[in-house]
């Protein structure tokens, strides 16, 4: 069955081993195994580990049940409206991954640099380079569109974290730079850069070992559902791509407002 | 040059009025924690006083740039940080921070001997002893040719012979350059035999 276009190549679906519920009941087995050895060792954490598996387990059949809803009726609002949804649970777990009280100053630039370098690159990427049409169409769009979110969430924790460490950890040397006249933005270059880089690292890792140390998740859903690897892995080149791009921009604006907000209007340091 | 009244900063200073005058050398004595590095820091905009004023050249301290001020009334801190390279990179990135385009009659090896460091502007910068970084720091200092220098203890890493060498070179290119000069010391000996003005400030207020 021809279903389709990925700039011109036809994609045929192959047959799919559909797991019957009572196959899916056996790969509870491995939660029952690490519970046994959890208890064996006196480890602890079992209720953690059971209230991770029933969450799971709840999220993904209320996600299955909605993306069927939305598949079937496709529409523009409710693709938006996932993505807006996406966007806030994102925004909302970097905010739990910092480790230390932000100001709201720099929660509202977070938000705004992931909301704006997110949106750019899903734009651009799901237009541009995969060409969907309609534009909406949220068997693409939204797994595309967490894709991309997901890891820019990452990047953005990690720039946060590092500017943040940067800036407490060179107090002496920042202030020494502003002392023999630099600029705020000067004296806070290197810690800035530093925090970029580190925040862009892991993708950068992560493509260094793609398909030789492991194979990424997006292409061995692809060829499980049935997709030739040479479909899977121009996707998968694709979304890798798609995912440094949005992970470069949000962390570039993140961290080129953000540094800022560490200086007051004196230009002084403010930490 | 400076007016200071009625100034406050947290609990940490507290001054009715002081005047330092231009092309005058003025150290700054006291117990440790006293609020001597704020003094220094409200000059140059580093900090804001809670409370009072203070005027530079007759104008409010807050009506300048911060930076321009800055550029102007240049601080070297008691722990100077040294920047990543050699000591001639130290240099250069100063100019290149500050702006600054380097006078022809001005060249680094003199700066170092300024500063008595005797060492190839080829060498690693932080691989220079306590002593030898805070001269570099210093030269980095004068390299700027700043209006004011404020000084913060710049000699508490130095033996007594070197420390008042380092003082008499710093005083004599403050003097010969019309320069003004602030410095915080923990010697009396040496502010007695350099400075125009003492000032003692003690538990945040100046007591002499």
């Amino acid at each position: 069955m021809s279903i389709i276009n990925f700039k011109g190549v036809k994609k045929v679906q192959s047959d799919i081993i559909n797991i019957q519920l009572i196959q899916l009941v056996f790969a509870y087995i491995f939660v029952l195994i690490l519970l046994f050895i959890v208890k064996q060792k006196d480890i602890g954490h079992k209720g953690e580990i059971l209230l991770a598996s029933v969450r799971m387990t709840i999220q993904l059949v209320a996600v299955g049940f909605i993306l069927e809803y939305v598949f079937a009726n496709q529409n523009p609002y409710y693709s938006l409206l996932i993505l807006l949804i996406m966007e806030g649970f994102a925004i909302y777990n970097i905010y739990g991954r910092v480790n230390v009280e932000i100001s709201k100053e720099l929660k509202m630039i977070i938000a705004g640099s992931m909301f704006l370098g997110t949106s750019i690159s899903i734009f651009f990427f799901v237009l541009a380079v995969v060409g969907l049409d309609p534009w909406f169409r949220a068997d693409y769009f939204i797994p595309l569109s967490g894709m991309l979110i997901g890891n820019s969430m990452t990047g953005i924790s990690l720039g946060v974290n590092h500017l943040i460490d940067g800036f407490r950890d060179n107090k002496g040397l920042i202030e020494n730079y502003l002392m023999l006249g630099a600029e705020p933005e000067t004296a806070a270059k290197e810690i800035s850069n530093r925090a970029f880089y580190n925040a862009v690292l892991p993708t950068i890792n992560s493509m260094m070992g793609m398909g030789i140390v492991f194979l990424p998740g997006m292409m061995t859903g692809q060829i499980l559902a049935g997709a030739s690897p040479i479909i899977a892995i121009k996707y998968q080149i694709a979304i890798m791509m798609g995912i440094l791009g949005s992970v470069t921009l949000t962390v570039f604006f993140m961290v080129e407002r953000g540094a800022k907000t560490f200086f007051n209007s004196r230009k002084q340091l403010n930490i | 040059m400076f007016k200071i009244e009625n100034v406050k900063f947290k609990d940490i200073l507290n001054i009715k009025k002081v005047e330092l005058d231009k092309n005058m050398i003025t150290a700054i004595l006291g117990s440790s924690g006293g609020g001597k590095t704020t003094f220094l820091k409200l000059l140059n905009n580093m900090i804001t006083a809670d409370q009072g004023k203070i005027t530079y050249k007759g104008q409010d301290i807050e009506s300048y740039d911060p930076v321009a001020l800055r550029r102007e009334v240049v601080m070297l801190p008691q722990d100077p940080e040294i920047f990543r390279g050699s000591i001639k990179d130290n240099f250069k990135i100063t100019e290149e921070i500050a702006d600054k385009v380097i006078s022809k009659n001005l060249n680094y090896e003199e700066l170092l001997h300024q500063v008595s460091l005797t060492q190839n502007l080829a060498n690693d910068a932080q691989k220079l002893s306590g002593g030898e970084k805070q001269r570099l720091a210093l030269a980095r200092v004068m390299l700027l040719e700043p209006e004011v220098l404020l000084l913060d203890e710049p000699s508490s890493s130095l033996d007594k012979i070197t420390e008042e060498k380092i003082i008499k070179r710093v005083v004599d290119y403050v003097s010969k350059n019309d320069r003004t000069l602030i410095m915080v010391t923990h010697s009396l000996d040496i502010a007695e035999k350099f400075a125009d003005r003492i000032i003692n400030i003690e538990a945040g207020k100046i007591v002499k």
